[in-house]
Formats: structure tokens, sequence, C-alpha cells
């Protein structure tokens, strides 16, 4: 991963990303005409319902609040020469923690039933993620398959979990109770709690990249593993650290999602919020204050989705249509830019380690 | 005798002796259970081809998945809208070819990190498929089975090989062809020099750039194969998500099979068995296991297989570098 030495916020930073959407929307547009519907009408209501009004922006920032931190987990991850594709199973079982302690524990006031059901969260994120870790660290294997694999495998446990053991009592729907009033985050000038929380966090991420000791190892891992050991870190112990941490962060999204938005745990629910995150975290260029933008982009445009497909009849996976194209328009032209391994080492390289 | 005795003989003579054993007990059951294997194995062993066509020659693909999703989508829905399911083969194979296309374009001219290249092609294909996908749309049929004739006669392998569809049967070409190719040939010299130390390959007269176009547009149109056989043969239709991380699972295998399509295809059977008989013992209530863990079992194995085989095995040297011509 080359990063040109804090000169991060020139022109071309910004215009490439503009000049991609651009070009994403034109070509998804075209698609959209061929289709038979009408992509301006489309694409005006995508964008007053969401940025139109407070009411509307208020709901975009809740839509970009879990992607803010999957986005998140995904750039700690990249800054550690890891991809950590499996975001989204990490946030399901940070939801599933965080949903069981949600509405288990009785009687707590909120101050100490809060932190402990987002404890629950992060801590089985950051279970999943430190199994991808170790066996990346330990028995070299590549951290893009293995979260893939458990990815799916968390989706099938989760789903098994609340079938026959979490499921609400007397419930058809597989689904968990709700969680107590006092697990639930509170409404802050008519935005969710959530949001502030995930700016904090990216704050503080990017604060511990660049002024701190842990921070210094992830880099110097991710941009040259033997030149780390041979600086004397233990590139084994922050391989497994970096997944677990960037794991920890996506299941403190599932468990934000959980107390702020769902208030119970259902496998449908947090379908994709994992993977908008890498998209999220490529767009950002894996810089923890750069994410906030793209979420906030891809926040508005789910946000208004349904809206959109009620008034232009466009499905709502045009934003998964355009979230594609604008990623691959903005890498295309960075030829030259972050992702070239110019003589540097690849962000990911082979199989082996 | 030793040398006979590797881990890798040992293991497929235990799965042989399994079913030798599982046949002798109930012939017609086991039959039709190793028969189902072969049509589970088939897709992943193709998509495994992919990997290796492309890892060979130093190129890391981890858009498989992506690939597989797209071409079989676009087989499903040009079969649909032509009543053809020809057609629909036709434009699988293509829109394969294509995505390779893009991959080289990315990895090798553009020089971009390969792994991200590959997650754009997954990430464009879950975009486009789901985007264009419109539910209730039907084929016209399935590719039907074609019988070999004598050879289907044959207790237990005629059934098992020799009763499939066509695709099948050209799947199976391919993968040994592939072997051939690679192993035999000149082209498969040169594609290995490539994936192992290109610059010795550039001063020989080999053109590595090229090459790499080459054959990563070929393990696209394998691809496309792949993705039409899963939506024209076996299945018969198509949904968002359709291939259920087939493509992952095949880099897997590819690893386990050490980057050799017999190796590959050997692994991709073993997968195949598994899953054929997790459902057979779940049809049976032999034991109650909840469908989520027969889901899941694919997965479990693919992450064991890789702890087991991972640090082990090499892959091609130069596999995830973009080649820099040197200026002399």
């Amino acid at each position: 991963m080359t990063q040109t030495k804090k000169k991060s916020f020139d022109v071309g930073n910004w215009l490439i990303p503009m000049i991609a959407v651009l070009i994403a929307m034109t070509i998804a547009g075209i698609m959209m005409k061929i289709q038979g519907a009408d992509p301006f009408s489309a694409y005006k209501t995508l964008f007053t319902t969401s940025f139109g009004s407070v009411k509307g922006f208020s709901a975009t920032l809740g839509k970009a609040t879990p992607l803010v931190i999957s986005g998140l987990a995904v750039t700690i991850g990249l800054r550690a020469g890891l991809f950590n594709i499996g975001a989204q199973g990490q946030l399901i079982s940070g939801a599933l923690g965080t949903a069981w302690a949600g509405y288990t524990f009785t009687g707590l006031p909120a101050i100490i039933h809060l932190p402990i059901a987002i404890l629950f969260g992060v801590f089985f994120g950051a279970f999943v993620g430190s199994i991808a870790g170790a066996l990346k660290a330990y028995r070299g294997v590549h951290e893009v398959i293995t979260t893939i694999m458990l990815n799916s495998i968390i989706m099938g446990l989760s789903d098994y979990l609340v079938v026959y053991h979490f499921r609400e009592p007397g419930q058809l729907l597989t689904r968990t109770s709700e969680i107590q009033k006092s697990a639930r985050l509170p409404i802050l000038f008519g935005l969710p709690f959530g949001f502030f929380i995930a700016i904090a966090l990216a704050i503080l991420a990017w604060w511990v990249m660049a002024n701190t000791t842990s921070g210094f190892r992830f880099e110097t891992v991710g941009r040259n593993k033997f030149a780390a050991w041979y600086a004397g870190i233990s590139v084994k112990r922050t391989l497994v650290t970096a997944m677990m941490i960037s794991g920890g962060i996506a299941g403190l999204g599932g468990a934000i999602e959980t107390l702020g938005v769902t208030y119970r745990f259902e496998p449908a629910f947090n379908a994709g919020l994992g993977f908008d995150g890498i998209t999220i975290a490529l767009l950002g260029r894996a810089h923890p204050l750069g994410i906030i933008p793209g979420a906030i982009l891809i926040g508005g445009m789910r946000a208004g989705a349904s809206n959109m497909q009620f008034v232009a009849g466009v499905a709502t996976e045009l934003v998964d249509l355009l979230m594609a194209l604008i990623l691959f328009f903005v890498t295309a032209p960075l030829v030259t830019r972050f992702f070239k391994n110019s003589g540097s080492k690849a962000v990911t390289g082979g199989w082996g380690n | 005798m030793k040398e006979f005795l590797t881990k890798r003989n040992s293991f497929i003579g235990i799965i042989v002796l399994a079913t030798a054993f599982l046949y002798s007990k109930d012939g017609s059951i086991t039959t039709s259970v190793v028969s189902t294997a072969t049509a589970f194995a088939l897709p992943l062993a193709l998509a495994a081809m992919v990997g290796i066509m492309c890892e060979r020659t130093g190129i890391v693909n981890i858009g498989i998945e992506g690939t597989l999703l797209t071409s079989a989508f676009a087989a499903f829905f040009v079969s649909s809208l032509t009543s053809n399911i020809l057609l629909g083969f036709a434009a699988s194979v293509a829109v394969g070819s294509l995505l390779g296309l893009l991959l080289a374009v990315m990895s090798v001219s553009w020089k971009m990190d390969q792994i991200i290249a590959g997650t754009i092609i997954n990430i464009l294909a879950t975009g486009l498929t789901s985007f264009l996908y419109v539910q209730g749309r039907t084929i016209p049929s399935t590719f039907p089975e074609y019988d070999i004739p004598k050879l289907k006669d044959i207790p237990f392998f005629g059934p098992v090989l020799f009763m499939h569809g066509p695709l099948f049967y050209f799947g199976i070409f391919v993968i040994l062809s592939l072997y051939v190719a690679l192993f035999k040939t000149t082209w498969g010299l040169r594609s290995r020099a490539v994936g192992e130390h290109p610059s010795s390959a550039d001063t020989a007269g080999v053109s590595v750039a090229r090459l790499r176009y080459i054959n990563v547009a070929i393990a696209g149109a394998i691809g496309g194969l792949a993705g039409a056989f899963l939506s024209l043969e076996l299945v018969g239709s198509f949904e968002r998500g359709f291939t259920a991380g087939k493509g992952f699972t095949a880099l897997a295998l590819m690893i386990f099979g050490r980057w050799n399509p017999l190796g590959a295809l050997a692994a991709a059977m073993f997968f195949g068995m598994t899953q054929a008989y997790a459902n057979q013992l779940m049809i049976d209530q032999v034991v109650q296991i909840p469908t989520q863990f027969i889901t899941i079992l694919p997965y479990i194995l693919t992450i064991i297989v890789l702890a087991i085989s991972a640090g082990k095995v090499r892959a091609p040297a130069a596999e995830g570098q973009p080649y820099e011509k040197e200026n002399a």
C-alpha cells in the first residue's frame, strides 16, 4: 500500500471520486433507460429523499452509521495488510451477541446495560475476526478465503441458534425477543446516537494509526512484513491483533445497529452491511476519515432506494450496481496512485505469508 | 512401497475403500449418492481450473465467484430471452472470457493489486446480477441427460460417469485437456515459466503480458462453462447470490490440489462426496442434523482443508506480482 506522505487531500483525491460517481450514474442511467424506467426521475427521487430534507438527512446518517463502522473495520485490516472480507460475518455475530445480552439481562440501569450489550457485540466480532487472524499467522491460510467461509458459517450458525435456541417464545418468525428498554441507544438532536459513536471511533482510529506505537506497528507490518520482523515487531501477533480489532469494530457495528435501529436479531437483518464496508473502505482509500463521505453517500442511496422504487419503479438493487460501478471507476484511473504496486508491496500478495 | 504410501494416495485410498464398502452394503443408493457427488463436484472442479490457469501464469484470481455468478446469470437470462439454451451457453462463455479480460486489464496492464481487482469483479458481479435479475423468468428446458451407450451399462461407473448432460462431459474433457496442456505442451511450459520466473521467460522470448492476457481470458471462458453448467444443466434456475461461495471454495480446492488439475479434481470429488452423503443422511433421517449444519459443512471443510495444507504447498513463485520489464 503506497501512501503519499500526508499529502492525502490534494485535488485529485476529491476529483477522481466525483468523476467516478458521475460516470457510474450515467452508465446505470443508461441501463435504467434500457429497462424502460426514467433515470432522471429515479435519481431525483433517490437524492431528494435522502439529502433534500432534515428528516431525510437524519435517516441518511442513520443508514450511514453501520457503514462508517464496517468501512472502518475493513480499513484497519487493510492498514495492516489484511483484506478482511468477513466484516459481514463479524457484524452478524456481534449483532446476535448484543441482542442476546439486550433481552436476557433485566432490571439493569441503562448506564450499565448498554455498555454490557455493546461489549458482547464487540467480543463476538473480535472472536470471529481473530480466528481468521490466527489461521493466517500460524497456518498461512489467506484471510480472504477464511473470512468468506466464516461469513457463510456464521450465517448458518446464527440461523440455527435463533431457530433452535434464542427464538422469541411463541413466535413463528425466526427472530429473537426485543431488547429491554434499558439497552436502547438514545436519539440525540434528532440523530441516532450511534452516528456520534461511529464518527468518534473514526477519529480515534485515525489518531491511533497516526500517533501511537501500535498504529506504527500495524502500518509497518502492512507495508513490509520482513522489515517489520527485522525491526523486532512480532508479525504474527500483530496480524492476529489486527484481525481481532477489525472484527471487534465490525461487531460493534452490529451491536449499534441492534441497539439503535432493529432492537432485536433476525437473520435477514444487517444483510450486506459488512460487504458495503469493503466498497467504502476502498472508496476512502483505507483512510479512517476518508471513509466518512463515501459512507454518507451510500447511506443516502440506501435511505432513498425504497422511495425511488415506489416512485420510479426502479429496483432498489440499483444501489448495489451504482456502488460497484463507482468502485470500479474510482480504482480505474488510480493506476499511478494508491493501488499500484510501484515496486513496493501489494496490499495482499499471493496465498503464502 | 514407501513412495506409494504418500499422504495423498492414502487419502484417496480411504475414500475408494469407504465407497466400495458402502457399495457392497447397498449398491443402488451408493451409486446414486456418488453420481450426485460427481455432479456437485464438476462446477467446483471447473472453477478450480479457472484458478489454476490464472495462477500458473502468475495472476491471482479471487474473482472466480463473480465470474461464475455473472455467467450463470447470462446463461439463464439469454436462454430465457431467446428460448434457446445454446445461445445461453454461448453468452455465458462470452461473459466469462470478458470478465477474464477485465481482470487481465486491471492486473496486467494497470498493475493493480490483484486481490482488489478480483474483489472489484465480485462486487460488479453482485451489483449487475441483482439489478438485472427479474423474478419469475424461466428457461425452456435444461440440457437433457445423454447416456453414453455401452459405457452406461458398466455397474457403478456407468451411472456415476456416463449418465450426465453434455456440459458435464465437456467439463471433464476440459479438465483432462488442461492437465495435458499444462504439463505436456510448449504452451504449458511457457505458461508455467511465466508464473514461476517471468523475467527468465521474457529473456527466452516469451511475451509475459500477452500470455497472461490469453490465459486469463481462457480461464474466464472455463468459468463461463462452470456457470452455464450450474444454471442450465444442474439446477435449471437462477436467483440472487446463486453461486453461494463456490468460487471461493474452488480456490481452496486449487491449493489443496497443489495447482494441479487432477489434484483439484480429486479434491472437488471429496467435497462433492461429503455433501452428497450429508444430504443422504438427512433424507434417510439416520441422524437428526439441523439443515443449517449441512449447509455450512462445505465451508467448514474448506477452512480445515486449508489449515492442513496451506502452509505446506508451494504456490507459483511469481503470482500476485505484476511484471515490470527491466530497462537495461
